[in-house]
């Protein structure tokens, strides 16, 4: 992986920038030692490591903004971090830059049930959130496994989602605003309380940016009432094929299941090992669909979501009866990526999204690569929307297994992007599949985002080497080109 | 004589931006023109007339996913999707009353560039949830998409979202894709009689804070009330909450929302079908039309913090006289000021500062639209950064140029 050149000239003054650093944030808010960055030097991604030139966490927007500012002048790169739990090395740091730790930034500053939002800092895991207003019956919707580590800035940059993101959305659907600073140190607020921006949506942008747009320092958040009851039905199939019709049949029928969720034989069975949750082993394919609701409409559509399993010809399907067996259906499926590392010494986590069509397609060519790369593959599956998490099984420690896991990865990514679907449906870019961009898109789309880009950040100094497989100075970028040739235009009917 | 440029397909639309480009021209690029009395009046060399771009190219219902030239009409996609029992949850609104045009003649990229919304904005969304993949030509003439046609997807930046409210201000879109959904089974709808505005947002806060599960919650003072077409008018202020879903779920909720509104007032519960009249008739403004009593007045469209909105209008009552009708749970205030040299303008942002969110000037005269700023003026570093998103797609300013604000 090909990062930005070390600026020699800043590593050289790398004393004086720590000095200016610390006269911004005081204290044990600047980290300088190679051993206390230590546990900075990756991500959620480990295969790739790096140490920062140093480590700053600021504590409030201030600062923030005067560092930003120092760093926008001396030409010094940033990275962004929250929890550094990206699995795609969107916080991977640069050995020229500063890591900017957001930890600091986590109090939830309002919780406003009136207006059903809450106001919180980026630091804020996404778990304390729910916390913080369940005692109303509240919740905040986009649930991402690593929830109770992951922060909401972070879930900001990535646009995370969560199993239940099919009927209540993905965080894009979930904020109305927040403060941001800008790479020069101006501070920007989008949206409010309020529904919809005023002018661009520009939260609508900085959503999903993976830290490349700004540094974001408040977020408003929605927050939902929860809903009156949920249940599951555990469905068995002898293919993945059936299982894969019954997802069409259910959203067929107009049914949007609070989660719906695949797993594959290999999935299957590393979960029912680690956890006992009672799956059929003897089955291809599980589907878990959660129904949620008043209890007259759980119960209602758990009987048709039934009807329509053995319809699909499914050789088990049981719904849950109580609340712990509920729990009991999800803990197999919210284990499955520890549980596939247990008969595994490493995993490799892949995150394509395709047109739930082409589910029997991608598996039937997933096996063959699978054959061929000599790596194994279980596969857990956000169904209902066709985002995909094939678990790659390799062992570090072999030399070259890495080198093909990887290999194996980006052509199970290629492979969704050929049937019409994308590089990531949650995880981002980042480091990991920047240079697989150009297999969704043209240079001219690449451009054009990163004209975008330049309009937030005109040095390119925030998060560079991240999602964009070529770096391209702003102004030539910005320079319009008038093509010749109007034989085009001159056909154009006019009237 | 003005030109009007109609492209076929896409390439001809880059063909004639790349014209205009050359030629130092501004477009006003069009769909079926139903907004044209929307935003800024522009002054503009030639009109970029989309019409032509029609056609459903991709629709799987399973998938939740239609695919369209930007050009097709909305009314079109959504008898398609009727047929397969499915809708554009964001309920896009049809602004003909309001502007005294023909409803109906809206396109479906027309509804993405204006960003429409419905009375389940907060439940459901707006456009810009449900839109996921875009081809479209910038202002330099270069044609570019951004998403996909599946509904999960954090692939760059996306795009869509900008493009969704930037009013043809960035880049011709050409083609579309969008979620559908399935349409409720069945709807009802609770109407709590003789309100006064701040009892009535009270109510409505009460009800979306509780488990009933809320698809729609507007109120509508009493003139407004009064307009409302055949037997849904009452006498007297009207406070409506919808209920949408499976037969038997709208039924249980229905009774929850009853035993909850009890002690606000008398109640009246409307079947499917009054329910259904009601809330197109709120979502179009109906009470505010052109034709009606209203015909005459000023309309502003402001977003504010729900609980926020009662003291909104009572900022107006006192300064004004105006009409007001609430949506979103007191979240969008409709408001219908009597003429006035200034549109209200002043009342109205004076108002914004103080209770949040944004205005935006939707009917006035086209002299008054080109003096009084039509949306949210924005300052400082915000302005900056519009301005330098606006030059990063369209550097020339070839794409409706002042359509949103002077110089933008
Ligand atoms: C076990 C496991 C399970 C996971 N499950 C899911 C899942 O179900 N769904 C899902 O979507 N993801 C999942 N993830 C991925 C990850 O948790 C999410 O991407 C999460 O949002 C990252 O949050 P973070 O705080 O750890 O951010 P980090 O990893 O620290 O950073 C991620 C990106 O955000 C930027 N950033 C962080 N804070 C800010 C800020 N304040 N301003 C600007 N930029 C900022 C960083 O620069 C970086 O680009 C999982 C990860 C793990 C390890």
């Amino acid at each position: 992986m090909q990062m930005p050149e070390l600026d020699a000239g800043i590593l050289a003054r790398r004393d004086e920038v720590v000095a200016a650093l610390r006269a911004i944030v005081p204290g044990e808010g600047v980290i300088a030692s190679e051993r206390a960055m230590k546990p900075y030097e990756s991500d959620g991604l480990t295969a790739y490591r790096q140490l920062p030139m140093v480590v700053v966490l600021p504590d409030s927007t201030e600062q923030v903004a005067r560092v930003l500012r120092y760093c926008h002048q001396q030409g010094i790169k940033v990275v962004p971090r929250g929890a550094g739990t990206s699995l795609s090395g969107g916080a991977l740091p640069l050995g020229d830059g500063v890591l900017l730790g957001m930890a600091k930034f986590n109090r939830i500053r309002e919780i406003d049930f009136n207006n059903r939002v809450a106001v919180v800092e980026p630091g804020v895991t996404n778990l304390a959130v729910s916390q913080a207003v369940e005692h109303a019956g509240f919740y905040y919707a986009p649930d991402p496994s690593s929830q109770i580590a992951c922060t909401i800035g972070g879930n900001i940059a990535e646009n995370s989602g969560g199993v239940h993101c099919l009927k209540y959305g993905m965080t894009t659907n979930n904020v109305l605003g927040c403060e941001m600073v800008l790479m020069t140190g101006e501070i920007v607020r989008l949206g409010g309380k309020h529904l919809d921006a005023s002018g661009y949506d520009l939260m609508g942008i900085v959503t999903g940016s993976e830290g490349l747009l700004g540094v974001v320092t408040e977020i408003t958040v929605r927050i939902l009432k929860k809903p009156e009851t949920a249940r599951a039905v555990l469905i068995g199939f002898a293919s993945s094929e059936d299982a894969g019709t019954c997802v069409g049949h259910i959203i067929g029928a107009g049914i949007i299941p609070g989660g719906m969720e695949m797993m594959d034989r290999l999935a299957i069975d590393a979960a029912e090992q680690f956890v006992h949750a009672g799956y059929p082993l003897e089955v291809e394919a599980l589907l878990i669909v959660e129904l949620d609701g008043p209890q007259a409409e759980v119960d209602d559509l758990i009987g048709r979501v039934e009807a329509i399993a053995r319809q699909c010809r499914a050789v088990t399907v049981k719904a849950s009866g109580s609340e712990q067996e509920r729990l009991l259906f999800w803990a197999g499926r919210k284990a499955a990526f520890p549980a596939v590392g247990r008969i595994s010494a490493d995993y490799y986590c892949m995150d394509g999204t395709i047109p739930r069509a082409q589910l029997p397609r991608v598996l039937a060519r997933m096996r063959e690569l699978s054959a061929s790369y000599g790596l194994r593959v279980a596969n857990v599956f956000h169904a209902g929307d066709g985002n995909l998490h094939p678990l790659i099984l390799y062992d570090a420690n072999q030399p070259g297994e890495l080198e093909r896991a990887e290999a194996f990865g980006a052509e199970i990514l290629k492979l969704c992007v050929e049937v019409g679907g994308v590089l990531t449906g949650e995880h981002g870019v980042g480091v990991e599949k920047r240079d697989l961009m150009e297999t969704m898109f043209t240079q001219t789309d690449l451009d054009q985002q990163q004209r975008l880009k330049c309009a937030f950040d005109d040095k390119g100094l925030l998060n560079p080497g991240k999602v964009f497989p070529t770096l391209h100075r702003c102004a030539e970028l910005g320079r319009v080109h008038v093509h010749g040739g109007h034989a085009r235009f001159n056909d154009l009917p006019r009237f | 004589m003005m030109d009007v440029l109609k492209p076929r397909d896409a390439q001809d639309v880059a063909a004639a931006v790349q014209w205009a480009l050359g030629q130092s021209k501004t477009l006003d690029v069009v769909g079926a023109g139903s907004k044209r009395d929307l935003g800024r009046p522009t002054q503009t060399d030639a009109t970029l007339d989309l019409s032509g771009l029609i056609g459903v190219t991709l629709y799987e219902a399973e998938e939740l996913v239609l695919s369209a030239r930007a050009g097709t009409p909305l009314a079109e996609i959504e008898a398609l999707l009727a047929s397969r029992n499915q809708e554009l949850a964001f309920e896009p609104m049809d602004y003909g009353s309001l502007l005294g045009a023909p409803p109906g003649r809206g396109t479906i990229g027309g509804a993405l560039a204006t960003n429409l919304a419905g009375p389940r904005r907060f439940k459901a969304g707006a456009a810009r949830d449900h839109f996921l993949g875009v081809t479209a030509t910038s202002g330099r003439g270069e044609e570019f998409k951004s998403g996909g046609r599946v509904v999960k997807n954090v692939t760059g930046y996306d795009l869509c979202k900008l493009l969704a409210g930037s009013w043809g201000t960035l880049a011709v879109m050409t083609g579309v894709t969008v979620k559908t959904l399935p349409r409720a089974e069945t709807e009802a709808t609770l109407l709590v009689a003789g309100l006064d505005d701040a009892r009535a947002l009270e109510a409505m806060a009460t009800a979306l804070q509780s488990s009933c599960d809320l698809s729609g919650a507007a109120h509508l003072s009493r003139p407004v009330a009064a307009r409302l077409p055949g037997e849904l008018g009452l006498g007297q202020p009207m406070t409506a909450m919808r209920l949408e879903g499976v037969e038997r779920s709208v039924t249980h909720r229905m009774t929850a929302l009853q035993t909850l509104m009890r002690s606000w007032g008398p109640l009246l519960v409307l079947d499917p079908q009054q329910s259904r009249s009601l809330w197109t008739a709120i979502r179009d403004g109906i009470g505010f039309a052109e034709s009606g009593p209203a015909g005459g007045r000023i309309v502003w469209r402001i977003s504010t913090a729900p609980a926020q909105g009662a003291r909104l209008g009572q900022l107006l009552a006192a300064k004004a006289d105006v009409e007001l009708a609430y949506d979103w749970g007191g979240g969008l205030v409709w408001a219908a000021l009597a003429p006035a040299e200034d549109a209200g303008e002043a009342i109205v942002r004076a108002a914004v500062s103080v209770c949040g969110g944004h205005a935006m000037l939707v009917r006035a005269p086209a002299a008054l639209r080109a003096r009084v700023p039509v949306f949210e003026p924005q300052a400082g570093p915000l302005a900056a950064l519009t301005a330098r998103v606006k030059e990063s797609f369209d550097p020339n300013r070839v794409l409706n140029p002042g359509r949103m604000w002077a110089g933008v």
